[in-house]
């Protein structure tokens, strides 16, 4: 039985997890019925179709908008593409390039049996999922065999726009004790409806996520790993309307941690929930197949609602991405569910508070490795205060054995981050897990104290928002403002259109393939 | 590296406050001491030392010192280091456009909107173009305000709505017109290659082919944003750093007044 540090009833936690595996439960009953343009992309991509057409549009996009306009997407472009591959003797490659030339309508192909279909495309399924398979054993080979940073993983943005300066940049971040490297993605991204083509090196506040750029930045991250003896990990954002896209390029190019929350993309993005709820359901069983950790946006309600007083709306939406992922077949192992060091420094036992959220998020989730962000909305430009807050953070991070720590820069709210500033968060944060290694195994919590009876608080409250959310949906739920204090239509947003029933030959058999499965 | 720190030598210098001739304090008036930290592209060592020495005495900085340097990665060195500015301004002759309104509190801008407007005025923000940032039109219009500034949803007087992020110009301005919008707010965050300014600008454009530029009160904020810089482009208000509810709030009612009389 584990034992709680601040004294929580594992009894609640279960009833907890009971309430929101419902409220999931729910959700996922609705993303059973239905499939999405970016599902179908996806689908395309696995059976081996890449490329653009003269104009830049990628060939997924043309195959799967063509079924769209048409009017049988829900058919699903595996059974479709199965039968071309019947019908044409082409490869799936060669049907889309056909496609994109006018040469090939898909409405007119003859029908085939579902095993016809599935024998058909076998030998492509078969080369997608040994592909991805062979990247994950690539990765667990390289940690088994040259090793891994300690928890928490120091993870650093980088934010040039350009994906070879971001080579640069990503080098001297590893080389100055960072274990994951994030590529920040260019500003819009997540709304464009397609993933763009190519190395690229032109982006605002951010570089493209492309299938390229990945393969780019993962081979300069094995190189320096090699030097520095760490496995490097390389985060990017499966997040927007290509989340499940997204998903199988970092699957086929050994990316390691993704950005993965729909909640946050409806919040912060204003994308609509049916599409990207659907979407994320694939984009997770992917990312569970490929051994890939994902990340939750909570930490983002804190930055519109207040970290204090909506504390336990983090707690209650992380509850509900568990359950989400754990639907999708993502172990617990690779949950990098999110919270964050974001309270109003002048409050009074702020960091009490801080320390006994982090702390009952821990054992709450006791073999997730947490995301923990740090301070950035009372992050002021007043740069020195700005580092100590980060090193208050850092020192909860460390007591309550966070999984991945998002460093707080001192320049934040100024600019992306310097070489130097960098160095600076890293160095920080390096001193603090050094100098306070143990603090956790030593230090005890007072019976009656603030923080057990704020741990106790919290998690209350949150139960009692779950049994509110049961009742009403998270659908209902998202309309009415519950997380971030943002109202989100069902039907708002952008990409509904993109929604599709699933109709009665559907099928897309990379599920069973990839979902519980190594 | 840090011999200089305890130095019995004092340099000669006027010790009496000119505005007219102003530069950094330390610890003794005219002293010019200033921290600057940079990076340059070289490789650790003395002769790296020698550079960002050289290179501070460009800047005007006498008595360099480097008091730390590190090798980041090869081929890139970070120093730490201290100087006296050689240079001056003159603060009598400095004219910074400001916005010109009295701030007051939420109590006396609802009363004065209550006593010379006689109806709520009509608010709308947004954070417009590409950008993803709420968290500076978040602060100045949402019910909770930030850092104890109420935002404009709390005040009686203003029906406020935030549109939220990456809100399309066309968007922008079409609610606008449904709403019968007096004033707009346009948050700009994100400024990497000026995409502010161009977003900035359509906008102006776009309303004045509406001729909806003169019926509205229009006003920008966000990190990089100055009142003048706002001025230069077309926008009647800006507001910086460290700017809060309070002031829009009271900027916007008392320029719907002045306009009233004209």
């Amino acid at each position: 039985m584990q034992k709680s540090k601040l004294g929580i009833d594992f009894e609640r936690v279960k009833y907890a997890k009971h309430i929101a595996g419902k409220i999931a439960g729910d959700v996922q009953k609705f993303v059973d019925g239905y499939t999405t343009v970016a599902v179908e992309r996806t689908i395309c991509r696995l059976l081996g179709i890449d490329g653009v057409d003269q104009n830049a549009v990628p060939l997924p996009n043309i195959v799967v908008d063509e079924l769209h306009t048409a009017g049988i997407l829900g058919e699903g472009v595996f059974f479709i593409l199965g039968n071309a591959v019947i019908e044409t003797g082409l490869t799936p490659q060669e049907i889309a390039e056909n496609i994109a030339v006018g040469k090939l309508d898909l409405k007119a192909i003859n029908v085939h049996s579902q095993e016809e279909v599935s024998a058909a495309l076998k030998p492509f399924l078969d080369a997608a999922i040994k592909k991805i398979k062979d990247r994950r054993s690539k990765r667990e080979n390289f940690i088994a065999t040259v090793g891994e940073g300690a928890k928490p993983y120091l993870y650093v943005i980088v934010a040039t726009g350009n994906i070879y300066e971001d080579v640069v940049q990503a080098q001297a971040a590893a080389r100055q004790g960072a274990d994951i490297i994030a590529v920040i993605r260019t500003t819009g991204q997540s709304l464009l409806d397609y993933v763009p083509y190519g190395a690229t090196t032109e982006g605002f506040g951010g570089t493209y996520a492309t299938q390229e750029n990945f393969r780019i930045m993962r081979k300069a991250l094995d190189e320096v790993g090699d030097e520095v003896k760490r496995y490097i990990r390389l985060c990017n954002y499966c997040s927007g309307l290509c989340m499940p896209e997204i998903a199988v390029m970092g699957a086929l190019e050994g990316l390691d941690v993704m950005l993965n929350d729909a909640l946050y993309g409806i919040l912060f993005r204003d994308i609509n929930m049916q599409r990207t709820l659907v979407d994320q359901y694939f984009s997770r069983v992917i990312n569970g197949f490929a051994g890939v950790i994902i990340n939750t946006g909570e930490d983002n309600y804190l930055t519109t609602a207040d970290a204090f007083e909506e504390a336990h709306t983090v707690l209650s939406s992380d509850l509900i991405n568990e359950q989400l992922a754990l639907l999708a077949g993502l172990p617990e192992e690779q949950m990098g569910l999110g919270h964050a060091f974001e309270m109003d420094p002048q409050l009074k036992n702020g960091f009490l508070y801080e320390l006994a959220q982090a702390q009952m998020t821990r054992e709450i989730f006791p073999k997730a490795p947490l995301k923990y962000m740090p301070p950035t909305k009372f992050m002021t430009g007043n740069i020195f205060r700005g580092h100590i807050q980060d090193a208050l953070f850092n020192q909860i991070s460390i007591w309550t054995g966070q999984g991945i720590q998002l460093l707080g820069m001192l320049t934040e709210a100024i600019h992306t981050p310097f070489m130097s500033d960098r160095y600076l968060s890293i160095e920080n944060a390096k001193y603090i897990f050094n100098n306070m290694h143990d603090i956790g195994n030593e230090v005890e919590f007072k019976d009656g104290g603030i923080i057990k009876e704020r741990a106790k608080f919290v998690l209350d409250k949150s139960i009692n928002l779950l049994e509110n959310l049961e009742k009403e949906g998270l659908f209902t739920a998202l309309e009415k403002g519950i997380f971030a204090d943002i109202k989100r239509p069902k039907n708002g947003g952008k990409g509904l259109a993109g929604v599709t029933e699933k109709g009665s030959n559907y099928m897309n058999p990379f599920i069973d393939l990839m979902k519980n499965r190594k | 590296m840090s011999g200089g720190l305890y130095s019995m030598e004092s340099k000669e210098f006027d010790k009496t406050l000119d505005l007219k001739q102003v530069k950094p304090y330390g610890d003794t008036m005219n002293d010019g001491k200033t921290q600057i930290s940079f990076t340059l592209p070289v490789p650790a060592g003395n002769e790296a030392v020698e550079a960002a020495k050289q290179l501070l005495k460009k800047m005007g900085f006498e008595n360099p010192l480097v008091v730390f340097y590190k090798e980041l990665t090869p081929g890139y060195t970070f120093f730490n280091c201290y100087g006296s500015c050689t240079h001056t301004v003159d603060f009598t002759a400095i004219h910074v456009p400001k916005v010109e309104s009295t701030t007051w509190s939420m109590d006396e801008t609802d009363q004065y909107i209550k006593e010379n407007i006689g109806r709520p005025i009509v608010v709308l923000g947004a954070s417009t173009g590409t950008d993803a940032h709420t968290v500076g039109i978040d602060a100045i219009m949402n019910m909770k305000g930030y850092a104890g500034h109420y935002g404009l949803e709390r005040y009686e007087m203003f029906d406020a709505l935030n549109m939220g992020s990456q809100v399309l110009n066309e968007d922008f301005i079409a609610k606008a017109i449904e709403l019968k919008a007096d004033a707009l707010l346009v948050s700009q965050t994100v400024t990497q290659k000026d995409v502010h300014i161009k977003n900035m600008v359509e906008l102006v454009e776009m309303l004045e082919a509406e001729g909806l530029r003169d019926k509205v009160i229009l006003v920008c904020g966000g990190p990089r944003i100055t009142h003048e810089l706002a001025k230069e482009l077309g926008y009647d208000a800006g507001f910086g750093m460290n700017s809060y509810a309070d002031d829009v709030a009271s900027f916007i009612a008392q320029e719907m007044v002045k306009r009233k009389k004209k």
